[in-house]
C-alpha cells in the first residue's frame, strides 16, 4: 500500500532542525500510531488530524496508519506538526500527489473542522527551514505574515487543510472558511513613557543616558519614591533601533514564547521586568518538555530591569551572572542543550535597607545596623562587580520641583538623538575590534598607549586607586564609563571632567 | 412486540445475513468453514475456518452503512484480545496440536437494496 513523506521542523530553543515525517499504509485494522518520540501535545495529534481530514471532505484511509518523525531519537513537541502529518497520510493514500508534499516544509496546527491554527514559533521554525536550504513552506493563514518575515523562502499561507490540498493538486472545491488568527497583540510598546515625565533627579538622568550610549549595566539605590522605577521604565525609549540580526532575534522568542508577532519585526528594543519572586527557571528558562526562554532571553536586546533586587532569590541573581559574562544561556537536559540569546542591559533598583529610609534625609530609618548591612548583601558581590553605573537617587524636593518647572528638560526624542550620535562615534572608534559598544571593550585596550588617558586627566583615579578606593577591574569600568560620557558629551577623548564624572556614577554608592 | 425489540431483532439479522455472507465468501476463495458461532464460557467465535493447515479464527462485523465508521472501526482491541483467548479455548478442545493459527477480520456493509461488500484483513492480532 501507499508510503508518503514530507517535513516539518522541530524548535530546541531558538534552533530548529529538520524533521521528516513518513506515513505508511498497512492492510490492518483502522487506526494511526504515531512513532519517533511524540510528548503529549503531539501524541494527541492523531485524533486531530482523523477528524480534520473527515471535516474536510478527504477522510483518512480506513485501514492502519503508521506515522513515523525522523529523527526518532530526537524529542518533538507541540501540534505544530499536525499539517505535515495529514498531507503526509493524505498523500500516501494518492489524494495529494507525493511528489508536491515531498518538496515542502508543512508548519502547523489543525482544528478539528480542518482549518489552521497559527502555531507559536512560526519565525524561529521557518528560519530553520530557510537555513537548511528549504525553499517552500507551507503556514496557517493566521501566521502567514509572520512567516513571509523570514528572507528567502516562498510561504504558502492556508486557512484550512482542504485549502492546502488543493495547492497540492487535490481535485476537490475550494471552500470559503474564516480564518483563525491569533489573538491580536497583547501590549503595543508603551511610547508614551517620556524622560519630560522626570521631575529632578538630573545626574540620575544623565546617568541613563550613558547607561543607553554606551550599554552599561546601571545599579540604582534611593529611597521609596525617589523614581528609580520610573527610570528604569524610560530606559528602552532612550535605546536606538534595533538592527536587522538584532529584530529578528527578538521577534523569534517573542514567537516562540507564544506571544504574537504581527506583520512586521519587532524594531524597538524589549523591557522585561519580572516580580521578584520570579524562579530561576523563569529567569534563564527552562521546563521539563519543551525548553523554553526565561525572562532574560526575553530581555535580549534590551533591558533587563529588576526592581526591588535584594528581594530576588540570590540564586536567582547569581544565575544571571554565565549570561552577563557570555550572552547567551545555554540550558543543559539530558537529552538536549538549548541555547538562547542574552544580550540585555541589566538595569537594578534597590533601597537601601528593609525599611528604605535610610540615608533618605526627611525620615529616621527605624532598621538596625545587622539588617541594613544583611539587606544590600543579598546582592552578591560578583553580581555587583559587572554593573558599571552605581548610582543613589534621592527624593525630589520642594525647591527642585519649583526649579525644574522653568528649567528645560529633556524629551526622549533628544535623548535617543544624543545616544544615537554617541554610539556611532564609539562604532566609529571600535571598528576593527570585536567591539561595538563601550560597556563591551578589555581593559588592555583602554590602557594601550594610542588610547591611554594623560596623567593630568586620571590623576583623580589614580589617587583613588592608591588609596585602595577602587580596585583595577574598577578603575577600568570607570574608565569606560568615561568613554560613554565623553561620546555623549561629543568630546573626542575624556578629560579630567569626564573622568570626574565618571568616578561619581561608580561611586554613587560606596563600594 | 415492543419497538426496542424489534430493533434488536432486525439487528441480530443484518449480524446472521453479514456472518452467512462472510462464510460464502470464504468458501468461495478456498477456506473450509470449520465451525460456526461457537460458544464456551467466555463468549462466541463467529467463524472458524481452515485452509492449508491453518486455523483461522473471524470476527465478523457487519454494518447497514458507514454512518457510524467502518465496521472495522468497531473492532477494538478488547475484542481482539477476547478472541484470542477463546482462540485457545478451541484449541484446547478441539485441536490440541494446531500447526499454524491465525486471527481475521471481515466487515460486511449491507447497504440496504445494494449487494452486500465483505472487505477481508487478515493476520490483524
Amino acid at each position: 500500500m501507499g508510503l508518503a513523506r514530507t517535513h516539518s521542523v522541530a524548535l530546541i530553543g531558538l534552533a530548529g532542525s529538520l524533521v521528516e515525517v513518513e506515513a505508511d499504509i498497512s492492510s490492518q485494522l483502522p487506526g494511526m500510531r504515531l512513532i519517533g518520540l511524540p510528548d503529549a501535545a503531539l501524541a494527541e495529534a492523531a485524533e486531530r488530524v482523523r477528524a480534520a481530514a473527515k471535516n474536510s471532505g478527504c477522510a483518512l484511509n480506513g485501514h492502519r496508519l503508521t506515522v513515523n518523525l525522523s529523527p526518532a531519537a530526537l524529542r518533538k513537541h507541540g501540534s505544530g506538526f499536525d499539517l505535515a502529518i495529514a498531507v503526509a497520510c493524505l498523500a500516501a493514500d494518492g489524494v495529494v500527489p507525493a511528489a508536491s508534499v515531498g518538496a515542502v516544509v508543512h508548519i502547523g496546527e489543525l482544528a478539528l473542522d480542518g482549518r489552521l491554527r497559527p502555531t507559536p514559533g512560526m519565525l524561529p521554525a521557518v528560519i530553520a527551514a530557510a537555513r537548511l536550504g528549504h525553499r517552500t513552506v507551507m503556514v496557517p493563514a493566521g501566521n502567514a505574515d509572520e512567516a513571509a518575515l523570514v528572507p528567502g523562502i516562498r510561504v504558502v499561507g492556508v486557512a484550512s487543510l482542504r485549502d492546502a490540498l488543493i495547492w497540492h493538486g487535490a481535485r476537490l472545491d475550494p471552500q470559503e472558511v474564516e480564518v483563525l488568527c491569533a489573538p491580536a497583540e497583547d501590549d503595543p510598546a508603551d511610547e508614551s513613557l517620556d524622560l519630560l515625565d522626570v521631575v529632578g533627579n538630573d545626574e540620575a538622568i544623565l546617568a541613563l543616558q550613558v547607561a543607553a550610549a554606551g550599554g552599561h549595566h546601571l545599579f540604582m539605590l534611593g529611597p521609596p519614591g525617589a523614581g528609580k522605577t520610573m527610570l528604569a521604565a524610560r530606559l528602552p525609549g532612550l535605546l536606538p533601533d534595533l538592527g536587522p540580526a538584532a529584530s529578528l532575534e527578538v521577534s523569534s522568542l517573542r514567537s516562540l514564547s507564544g506571544r504574537p508577532v504581527g506583520r512586521s519585526l519587532i524594531t524597538r528594543p524589549p523591557l522585561e521586568s519580572p516580580h521578584h519572586t520570579i524562579t530561576a527557571a523563569a529567569m534563564v528558562g527552562g521546563g521539563s518538555g519543551q525548553i523554553r526562554p526565561g525572562a532574560a532571553a526575553r530581555a535580549s536586546h534590551g533591558v533587563l530591569f529588576l526592581d526591588e533586587a535584594p528581594e530576588f532569590a540570590g540564586a536567582v541573581l547569581d544565575a544571571l551572572r554565565q549570561p552577563l559574562e557570555s550572552g547567551r544561556i545555554s540550558i543543559h537536559r539530558a537529552n538536549a542543550i538549548a541555547h538562547f540569546p542574552a544580550r540585555f542591559q541589566l538595569v537594578l533598583a534597590a533601597n537601601p535597607c528593609p525599611c528604605g529610609q535610610y540615608g533618605a534625609g526627611d525620615q529616621e530609618c527605624t532598621c538596625p545596623p545587622n539588617a541594613r548591612r544583611r539587606y544590600l548583601a543579598r546582592i552578591s558581590g560578583p553580581l555587583l562587580d559587572r554593573i558599571d553605573i552605581q548610582l543613589t537617587v534621592t527624593r525630589v524636593t520642594a525647591a527642585q520641583l519649583r526649579i525644574s518647572a522653568d528649567a528645560g528638560r529633556l524629551s526622549s526624542a533628544v535623548a535617543r538623538h544624543r545616544v544615537l550620535a554617541a554610539r556611532e562615534t564609539a562604532a566609529e572608534r571600535l571598528a576593527g575590534t570585536p567591539w561595538t559598544l563601550n560597556s563591551q571593550v578589555s581593559g588592555p585596550w583602554l590602557r594601550s598607549t594610542e588610547r591611554r588617558l594623560g596623567a593630568p586627566v586620571t590623576a583623580m583615579l589614580d589617587r583613588a586607586l592608591e588609596r585602595g578606593g577602587i580596585t583595577m577591574r574598577g578603575y577600568d569600568r570607570i574608565l569606560r564609563v568615561a568613554w560613554s560620557v565623553a561620546d555623549l558629551a561629543g568630546v573626542a577623548r575624556p578629560g579630567p571632567d569626564e573622568v570626574g564624572q565618571a568616578l561619581y556614577l561608580r561611586k554613587g554608592m560606596a563600594s | 412486540m415492543l419497538v426496542a425489540e424489534v430493533l434488536v431483532a432486525r439487528k441480530d439479522d443484518l449480524g446472521r445475513r453479514g456472518e452467512d455472507c462472510a462464510a460464502e465468501y470464504l468458501a468461495r476463495a478456498g477456506y473450509t468453514v470449520v465451525e460456526r458461532n461457537w460458544r464456551c464460557g467466555q463468549g462466541e467465535i463467529d467463524l472458524i475456518v481452515a485452509k492449508d493447515g491453518d486455523i483461522v479464527f473471524v470476527e465478523v462485523k457487519t454494518r447497514s452503512g458507514t454512518g457510524y465508521g467502518h465496521p472495522f472501526e468497531a473492532i477494538t482491541v478488547a475484542k481482539l484480545a477476547r478472541l484470542r483467548r477463546l482462540a485457545g479455548a478451541w484449541c484446547a478442545q478441539f485441536e490440541p496440536r494446531a500447526r499454524h493459527i491465525r486471527i481475521d477480520a471481515i466487515a460486511v456493509i449491507a447497504r440496504p437494496g445494494q449487494p452486500p461488500v465483505v472487505e477481508h484483513l487478515e493476520g490483524v492480532f
